[in-house]
């Protein structure tokens, strides 16, 4: 079908077929490097894109499941995230204690830990009918009351040495293994989505869940699995984002929360469901993090930065975020 | 009655629930304190919810219309700034109505903005108001970088004080029961909003919004403007936001560039809880009003039964879950043992 489209636009029959939103966000972004180098000259060198595309890997890895959770339909958005990043990188942070042997180990221990929660958003999601937006944000709170629960607000540990040598630190040349692990993100989340039969029954579930039944996909099976994978990645975020902090407080994933559904509208998913890609996603993290470091390089009053991010953010989504109009 | 009668009654009524769990947290918190119902514990509580409520009864009308506003937080943080901005002790009675006439009309004129992006612009209402939000908050936060500000002890005063009416004069029993003679202004201002709402709701305007957010294109397609009632309803969330700012102005006293933040997402929440479906078309303010009530009651009973500090979070965020899980928990239940009737029939 987008063959055809192309065709018949005969004036740019290729541009426009390669004009998909993840191609757009992209181009924005190196627009926007560039242009930080016009309006603040010595923003444009290789070590600042480093760090820009450093810092955008941590909200690219955190917005994976989002990723996947807007993909699957149904007013789909995971509000958890935030709390399970927060959660995954105090568990890795205590259970390690600073210890290399353990963080493999550890690692699998996080990775459960989310899945389990994503588990139980899927479970309440599908079986008790509750919104996704209220039931994740609910399990926020949940999650950000056993973390209180438990530490009691002392925040014992220690971050192993391996994790910021493997994860921040430059790795290879000058590139921190962020950022390897990022891409190896990318390709996983591309196989996973277009070409596993996963990835095809998530997209037909996305699309619309009566013809999804009546083709024979278990659509309970597919929200709920999809749930537990976000909080899996999310967790996995966490214990990522902890190489890079090297320490850990309460809110700790707060700020990650609204920008990973930012960077998948960005990057041309629809939070309608049934059409996306996580290229998209890693697109929009990069173009939100280049805003980000936009504004701080101006030194601009925090007021200030706010509206332009907000004016910003508007601009961005009006791109091709726009819902379809009403037609007679 | 039977089963499909009930069913729909179920359906009209959509608050029922929220009222019998509103009863339920209201007895259990009556149990650990037995002047709950004295006119000034009442008061007390009702003026620290009645911001919310106002909040959550604009997010309710929003996402009836098929919408969501995550900017009310953020136009109540502008609107309690320009409050204490505009108005200082020494602002004379004329200027404070003024000025509250004008920050009406800001937050009218922030909800115009989410309107136009949402209803004209046809952007996805989450992303959209998310993103406003950051330009209200940044409006808030230059114009007042730092908490402050005095209202005239006159307004917090009326906000505080019973109100006492002697219009029930000497009825007897009627004369006995303190809270008629002493009436919370928050109760009085609910009676209002709620008196409006059902004297509006059987209008044509109102039926409009339910039926736009049932299904925009069906509405779209027998005539309904759509596009101006979805407009229409973030125009109403931002005058409810200005309206619950100025209740917390007068319950604070003072202002701060992030006083209305956390209250965004408590608000849906309590839409939600009050029988309302996200995804529009059903519901009422009413229950969204009870919502708020029931988080507030909640906060009170864990304050009672002495939780522990470090357990109060998730004490409280448990009971929100199994709250939102009720009625989904009382159909899956009902359908489970329906499908094992059925099977039971067919082995018979």
């Amino acid at each position: 079908m987008t063959e055809a489209k192309a065709k018949r636009s005969s004036s740019l029959p290729n541009l426009t077929r390669y004009l998909t939103p993840p191609v757009i966000a992209l181009l924005l972004a190196i627009a926007l490097f560039l242009f930080g180098g016009v309006i603040s000259p010595g923003f444009v060198n290789p070590n600042q894109a480093i760090n820009i595309v450093r810092l955008a890997a941590f909200l690219g890895i955190i917005a994976a499941g989002q990723t996947l959770v807007i993909i699957s339909g149904g007013e789909g958005i995971d509000l958890s995230v935030a709390s399970i990043v927060t959660l995954g990188a105090i568990l890795t942070f205590r259970l390690t204690d600073g210890q290399n042997e353990l963080i493999l180990p550890v690692l699998g221990v996080v990775l459960l830990v989310g899945a389990g929660i994503g588990l139980v958003n899927g479970l309440g999601i599908v079986f008790l009918r509750i919104p996704p937006l209220v039931m994740t944000l609910a399990m926020a709170g949940v999650v950000q009351g056993l973390i209180l629960q438990v530490t009691r607000g002392q925040l014992e540990g220690d971050t192993p040495d391996l994790m910021s040598e493997l994860i921040a630190q430059p790795l290879i040349g000058p590139l921190p293994g962020v950022i390897f692990l990022w891409i190896g993100l990318g390709i996983a989340m591309w196989l996973l989505l277009e070409r596993t039969p996963y990835g095809k029954m998530l997209f037909a579930v996305g699309i619309n869940r009566t013809t999804a039944t009546l083709s024979g996909v278990r659509v309970p099976l597919v929200v709920v699995l999809t749930y537990a994978m976000s909080g899996m990645l999310a967790a996995f975020g966490g214990f990522v984002l902890l190489g890079f902090t090297d320490t850990v407080f309460l809110n700790l994933g707060g700020r990650y929360l609204f920008p990973s559904i930012a960077a998948v509208v960005v990057g041309g998913t629809l939070l309608s469901g049934g059409k996306g890609s996580y290229w998209g996603t890693m697109s929009g993290a990069l173009v939100l993090q280049l805003i980000n470091s936009l504004l701080q390089a101006q030194g601009l009053p925090e007021a200030t930065q706010s509206i332009i991010l907000g004016v910003v953010l508007l601009v961005l989504i009006s791109i091709y975020g726009r819902q379809r109009a009403f037609r007679l | 009655m039977n089963q499909a009668k009930f069913r729909r009654f179920l359906a009209r009524n959509s608050y029922l629930f929220a009222l019998l769990l509103l009863v339920v947290v209201v007895l259990i918190n009556y149990s650990r304190q037995d002047n709950l119902f004295e006119p000034s514990v009442l008061n007390r509580n009702i003026r620290v919810f009645l911001p919310l409520v106002i909040l959550a009864a604009g997010q309710a009308i929003v996402i009836i219309g098929g919408g969501i506003d995550l900017s009310v937080g953020a136009m109540v943080s502008l609107c309690n700034a320009l409050l204490v901005t505009w108005i200082t002790p020494e602002t004379a009675g004329g200027d404070i109505l003024l000025a509250i006439t004008l920050v009406a009309l800001v937050g009218m004129a922030a909800g115009l903005l989410n309107g136009i992006a949402v209803a004209y612009l046809r952007l996805q209402p989450i992303v959209t108001t998310y993103a406003t939000s950051f330009i209200f908050a940044g409006l808030a936060l230059t114009i007042l970088p730092r908490p402050g500000g005095e209202l005239p002890r006159d307004m917090t005063r009326l906000y505080r004080r019973l109100i006492e009416v002697d219009a029930f004069g000497n009825i007897p029993i009627i004369q006995d029961i303190p809270i008629l003679r002493e009436i919370p202004p928050a109760f009085i201002v609910i009676a209002i909003v709620l008196l409006l709402w059902a004297f509006v709701r059987q209008t044509r305007l109102v039926q409009y919004i339910y039926a736009a957010g049932d299904n925009a294109e069906a509405a779209y397609t027998t005539g309904i403007p759509v596009q101006r009632i979805r407009l229409g309803t973030y125009v109403i969330s931002g005058f409810f936001s200005a309206m619950a700012a100025l209740a917390l102005t007068m319950s604070l006293g003072s202002g701060s560039p992030t006083s209305g933040d956390a209250m965004t997402l408590d608000s849906i929440v309590a839409v939600v809880l009050g029988g309302t479906r996200l995804r529009g078309g059903q519901g009422g303010i009413a229950g969204a009003m009870m919502g708020v009530v029931i988080l507030g009651v909640i906060r009170n009973i864990i304050s009672f039964y002495d939780v522990p500090t470090w357990s109060q979070t998730l004490v409280d965020a448990l009971i929100i879950l199994i709250a939102l899980a009720g009625p989904g928990l009382v159909r899956y239940i009902s359908d489970l043992i329906r499908r094992y009737r059925l099977q039971g029939g067919r082995a018979a």
